[in-house]
């Protein structure tokens, strides 16, 4: 019997290869053409190694994160890596996440991420997505939404943040070569951060 | 794509396989890792760990052996490899007199080491790490995560390494490659892309008569596209950007490296030197050494880069002294 989370990262893996050659087209653009190839190579592996059976939110994203870490490379693979770990410390124990937790899970995660790739917003980068994102979850999450309807929140604003980045120009990553030939192009990993925010909350409606 | 492959996701794993068949008296391979480490290991001196992404043959695994390297970690192809292989790869190096990392210096490349030199100094092993940023097309400003690190990558592990090997401390192999790095620049140029196999199309697409200045080594564009002109030319706009860092001037010794992106014939590198080698000449800059082939490629890339080190009475030998491994050996 497959748990929930189980079921969740699983789902999320498929969104990643489904959009394998839409990553890897947009990261040609601006990059070195292999953000959806090495997120895909990462999840096949994660979906080889999760237990099925693990009801532990923080014991199965600790484990995602550390497969990731050792199959993506790149600077994926440390960023998102680093993103599943930090999240699945707030989780540790817990079957299941109220929005309370989301939001302090998705915190932690882009806390990992701006430490390990010293990054801050207006970078284009993932951090474009994920902080408007976690802002706009806060403020329904704090105003007594519940999980989905503030995830709904959430991944407008993520779309929003995928958008603003072909706005601004990259100051971090390979992108950040291109000087303003960046602007115009839609960074990849905002663009597969706000995927896998959309799948959790497709998820969560089912 | 047309590709002498087999099996896309394998390339890496059969090239390693195939490299330890053809050098076995340098190179092994670290059972289930994508690691080359000496055959002979590296007991007693200090171990020069490098890799990156694959697709840059030789580099890295190619200058595994006596006076440069002691191990390379291959990741895929133009992908950084993680931190696991790193720190098996520093584990395995480590000769009991601590681990230089050379890295070149790009986000995940730096992220993935620095994450593996964590892993290792916890377990008590001796860790250092060099960053390579040679790449002068690339500003070194806030707005950029810093210049590239490319061919000149080669200059380090061959000093740095020939350091090591005449029994340096972990601080002087250091201090050597941090000198090398201080003195080396590079810039690039494609004629053509290349395609990564399991993109199985090319990274950029340059019209019949268009070529890209300032690659990197990674099939990202360059900095700025333009009309095919002579290589004369071309070679003047890459020399031109090199010698405007001030580093080289009228009475200096350099070593130069003409360096092949994977596709381009010698033929064409060497036309390159000639002219290279007059302009320097012209500008009373002395070539002491020079290195003309495919060191650092970038798949099927045509193009070529050009590297500049300049040389000092402490660096000289340090490039003279002897190196034997399967894509560098002068005696």
């Amino acid at each position: 019997m497959s748990s929930r989370i189980h079921e969740c990262i699983v789902r999320i893996g498929e969104t990643i290869k489904d959009n394998k050659d839409f990553l890897t087209d947009l990261d040609r653009e601006i990059g070195d053409a292999d953000h959806g190839v090495n997120m895909a190579r990462g999840f096949t592996a994660v979906e080889d190694k999760l237990p099925a059976d693990e009801t532990d939110i923080g014991a199965m994203l600790k484990k995602t994160g550390m497969t990731l870490l050792s199959t993506v490379g790149g600077a994926s693979g440390p960023l998102y890596g680093t993103a599943y770990m930090e999240a699945g410390k707030i989780a540790a124990g817990k079957t299941e996440i109220t929005a309370a937790d989301f939001g302090a899970m998705l915190e932690a995660a882009i806390a990992g991420i701006q430490k390990r790739g010293k990054a801050v917003k207006g970078e284009k980068t993932m951090l474009d997505a994920l902080i408007p994102a976690h802002d706009a979850f806060m403020e329904k999450a704090n105003a007594g939404a519940d999980l989905v309807t503030a995830l709904d929140a959430a991944c407008a604003a993520a779309n929003e943040g995928v958008e603003f980045t072909k706005t601004i120009r990259a100051t971090k990553g390979r992108a950040s070569y291109l000087g303003e030939r960046s602007i115009g192009h839609q960074d990849p990993g905002a663009t597969s951060a706000t995927l896998t925010l959309e799948t959790i909350r497709d998820f969560l409606k089912e | 794509m047309k590709k002498l492959i087999n099996d896309v996701d394998n390339v890496v794993n059969e090239m390693l396989d195939g490299m330890v068949a053809a050098y076995p008296k340098y190179v092994k391979r670290l059972e289930g890792l994508e690691v080359l480490v000496r055959a002979g290991g590296s007991d007693g001196k200090v171990a020069l760990v490098s890799g990156g992404g694959s697709g840059h043959e030789p580099a890295h695994g190619g200058f595994v052996g006596k006076g440069m390297l002691d191990a390379a970690v291959a990741g895929a192809v133009f992908t950084s490899p993680t931190p696991d292989q790193v720190y098996e790869a520093i584990k395995a190096a480590n000769g009991g007199k601590g681990v230089l990392l050379v890295i070149k210096n790009y986000t995940g490349d730096v992220m993935n080491f620095e994450m593996a030199a964590d892993m290792a100094a916890d377990e008590g092993i001796e860790v250092d790490k060099v960053v390579v940023a040679d790449d002068v097309a690339v500003e070194n400003s806030t707005w950029t995560t810093g210049r590239r690190g490319i061919a000149g990558t080669i200059f380090v592990h061959k000093l740095a390494g020939a350091c090591a090997e005449a029994g340096g401390s972990l601080a002087d192999v250091k201090a050597v490659a941090e000198k090398v790095i201080a003195n080396v620049r590079s810039m690039g140029m494609a004629v053509d892309a290349c395609t990564v196999p399991a993109a199985g199309k090319p990274s950029f697409d340059l019209a019949e008569d268009e070529i890209e200045i300032g690659i990197g080594i990674h099939g990202e564009p360059g900095v700025n596209r333009e009309k095919i002109s002579s290589v004369n030319e071309i070679s003047d706009k890459l020399l031109g950007k090199i010698l405007a860092e001030g580093i080289y001037n009228a009475g200096d010794e350099v070593a130069v490296m003409v360096n092949g992106m994977g596709g381009t014939p010698l033929m064409e590198l060497f036309v390159a030197n000639k002219h290279i080698a007059e302009v320097l000449a012209d500008k009373g800059i002395k070539v002491y050494k020079t290195l003309v082939g495919n060191y650092m490629t970038s798949l099927d890339m045509e193009g070529f880069s050009i590297t500049l080190l300049k040389l000092d009475a402490d660096l000289k030998p340090l490039l003279d002294a002897p190196a034997d491994t399967p894509a560098f050996t002068q005696f």
